[in-house]
């Protein structure tokens, strides 16, 4: 039988899921240990052993091996634009949409302990941006020669205002630094670019990174480490949401990926306002967005969980627990890797999932502030509309694994308590119960018809 | 026609009247300006951050509601500290409540550092020729 194996190198476990391509059925899963310090091979063996064992008896022929990775610490990227709220922050959605880690946002004039700090966070990739076209030039430039002058071994990709891009490409060349440069992430102001340095990042990662982080030999036996995990998840929520060729998607979408280190929310949708006479007011949302919130998760970030919701809004979802919620936080921290046994011990995780969930969303979606006049109250919104959004999805260990996950999203939704925040009323709530969004990403690139048939059986209803 | 050089416009604080902003934009247009509306409903930082990113040559603050006193203090000063040193500053609209000597009404707003401010009913192809003057575009 004819398959395709889909592989994830994870920042802990690899993960391999075999589709067969005839039925469109996944014929397996399995996971491992990452083994990326040593040899990456080890642990992506010992995984397809498990795979061959559950798939038992049939023989199968992997016509293609297609992976992804956030092995090593993922993609790790700095972003610098010019004014914090546009040219910065556009970077900074370009980056995170390209699926990586952001390890700091810089603006306007970098100085010299700026660069030094850079420098010292070992990013994978810079992207440089700043100035609409046309617009300004003078801090693109002194940034580029700043980076040139100082940092010699990080691939740079520069999406800034192109009437700089001749300059800085005599910097660039001068300096020997590879670079590439590509459309402004802000061309005018305002209205955002994202895709072209999305694709730029993920080439570069392909290209350089992936050897970077030790996984070359990988690819001598599969076809290629085409993206970042978290890229991958978002391409197979946006080809979900907005269908292939042959086959129609489902609509407007949110992933929650609640993880034990960050939570993770992607929206395909397009945010405008949903109610009539509502101003829409700063910097363009992505179609596709991605945000991560590196101090809201389940283990490695409990206290800092804790530290941004505090105990009243923690216990809000778990009224009698027995913890001392401080104290239980600190424990989960410092204890990655206990899964819970007693029924108090559930209802804590799922307090955690659900604050994590509706904090998460409240940092995603977009707001809307009343003004009042005497004519009555006119409304001005920053961000995503998100209150007519079809479906809500979970994927990751907390939800998957969950016995409850229904009631973990829906600390997501829409509440008379916090009516400013734009967030889905009354979506649809499915699960990846078989945890395969970053798999049908990566099939996606292939055969997108399929993957997105797959993905309509697969994910279900809580 | 570009004529080269870049005005950001917009309607100050709480202020949604919508008509003029459009109407501003046209014009400036026409005379070859390269127009960056920030629309209504603006604060001051988002007028900033505009001339900032598209290295803009001057700022046309509209308030039409009555509150632009108010709404426009301080803005001068947070354009120097923005490094927007030399950014031509325009005003105008309605700019004060009721029926008030607009000498003193202009005195207030030039205090302020606008370097021209506008009263009510003003033609706003008579202000683009200050412009273009201020500029260095025209005599
Ligand atoms: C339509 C209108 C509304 C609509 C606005 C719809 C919209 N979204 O656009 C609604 C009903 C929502 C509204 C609400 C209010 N309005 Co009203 N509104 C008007 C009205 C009737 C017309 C405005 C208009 O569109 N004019 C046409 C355009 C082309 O002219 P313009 O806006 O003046 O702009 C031109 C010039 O002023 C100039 N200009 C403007 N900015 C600048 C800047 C520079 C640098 C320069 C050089 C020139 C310049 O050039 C523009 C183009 O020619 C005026 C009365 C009037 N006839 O002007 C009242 C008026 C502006 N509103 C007024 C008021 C008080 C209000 C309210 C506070 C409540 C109320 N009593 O109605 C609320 C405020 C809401 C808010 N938060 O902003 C007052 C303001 C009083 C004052 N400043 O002393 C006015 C003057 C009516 C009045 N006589 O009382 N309003």
């Amino acid at each position: 039988m004819d398959a395709i194996l889909l592989i994830d190198f994870g920042s802990t476990y690899t993960k391999l899921t075999a589709v067969d391509i005839e039925n469109e059925e996944i014929l397996a899963t399995a996971k491992d240990l990452t083994t990326v310090n040593t040899d990456i091979m080890i642990g992506f063996n010992k995984a397809y052993e498990k795979l061959m064992k559950n798939i038992g008896e049939r023989k199968v022929n992997f016509v293609k091996k297609l992976a992804c990775s956030s092995a090593a610490g993922g993609l790790k990227m700095v972003a610098i634009g010019l004014v914090p709220e546009l040219t910065a922050e556009a970077a900074k959605r370009a980056a995170l949409g390209a699926g990586a880690r952001i390890l700091g946002v810089y603006s306007y004039e970098l100085n010299k302990h700026e660069i030094e700090e850079i420098k010292s966070k070992k990013p994978d990739i810079i992207l440089l941006a700043g100035g609409t076209d046309g617009g300004n030039k003078d801090c693109i430039i002194h940034n580029a020669k700043l980076l040139a002058e100082h940092i010699k071994d990080v691939p740079i990709v520069v999406a800034g205002n192109k009437n700089a891009n001749d300059e800085i490409e005599e910097i660039f060349n001068n300096a020997g630094l590879f670079y590439k440069i590509t459309e402004n992430v802000m061309p005018k102001l305002n209205t955002i670019n994202v895709e072209p340095a999305r694709e730029v990042i993920r080439s570069i990662f392909m290209q350089k990174i992936v050897e970077a982080k030790g996984m070359k030999n990988a690819e001598n036996f599969i076809n290629g480490i085409l993206m970042p995990t978290p890229a991958a998840v978002l391409k197979a929520a946006k080809i979900l949401a907005d269908g292939s060729d042959k086959e129609e998607g489902i609509g407007e979408l949110i992933i929650v990926d609640i993880g034990g280190a960050t939570t993770d929310v992607h929206s395909i949708a397009k945010g405008d306002p949903s109610k009539p006479g509502v101003t829409l007011r700063g910097l363009q949302e992505p179609y596709a967005k991605r945000t991560v919130e590196g101090d809201l998760g389940m283990r490695v970030s409990a206290v800092s969980l804790f530290e941004a919701a505090g105990t009243r809004r923690i216990k809000k979802f778990a009224p009698n627990t027995p913890y001392d919620v401080e104290e239980r936080c600190k424990f989960l921290q410092q204890n990655v890797n206990i899964i819970p046994q007693t029924e108090e011990e559930y209802e804590f995780d799922e307090a955690l999932g659900m604050v994590a969930t509706e904090i998460a969303m409240e940092r995603h979606v977009g707001t809307v502030e009343s003004v009042y006049t005497p004519m009555g109250i006119i409304y001005s919104q920053v961000g995503k509309d998100l209150l007519n959004v079809k479906y809500l999805i979970g994927t990751g260990g907390v939800l998957v694994h969950s016995r409850n996950p229904e009631k973990i999203l829906k600390a997501g939704l829409f509440s008379m308590e916090s009516p400013n925040y734009l967030k889905p009323t009354n979506p649809v709530i499915l699960v990846d119960k078989t945890y395969i969004l970053s798999a049908m990403g990566l099939l996606a690139e292939e055969y997108p018809d399929m993957a997105v048939r797959i993905m309509k059986k697969y994910i279900v209803r809580a | 026609m570009q004529n080269g050089k870049t005005v950001v416009i917009g309607v100050i604080g709480a202020d949604c009247h919508a008509v003029g902003n459009k109407i501003i934009e046209h014009a400036l247009k026409e005379e070859g300006f390269n127009v960056v509306n920030i629309g209504v409903l603006s604060p001051q930082e988002d007028f900033i951050n505009a001339a900032i990113e598209t290295n803009a040559d001057a700022i046309l603050v509209s308030s039409l509601y009555g509150h632009g006193e108010i709404d426009c203090r301080g803005f001068r000063e947070k354009c120097n500290e923005a490094g927007l040193k030399d950014i031509i500053l325009y005003v105008g609209g309605n700019l004060v409540v009721g029926k008030q000597d607009w000498k003193e009404v202009e005195k207030r707003f030039l205090d302020m550092g606008f370097n021209r401010a506008y009263p009510p009913g003003t033609d706003i192809k008579l202000s683009i020729k200050d412009l273009k003057k201020d500029l260095g575009l025209e005599e």
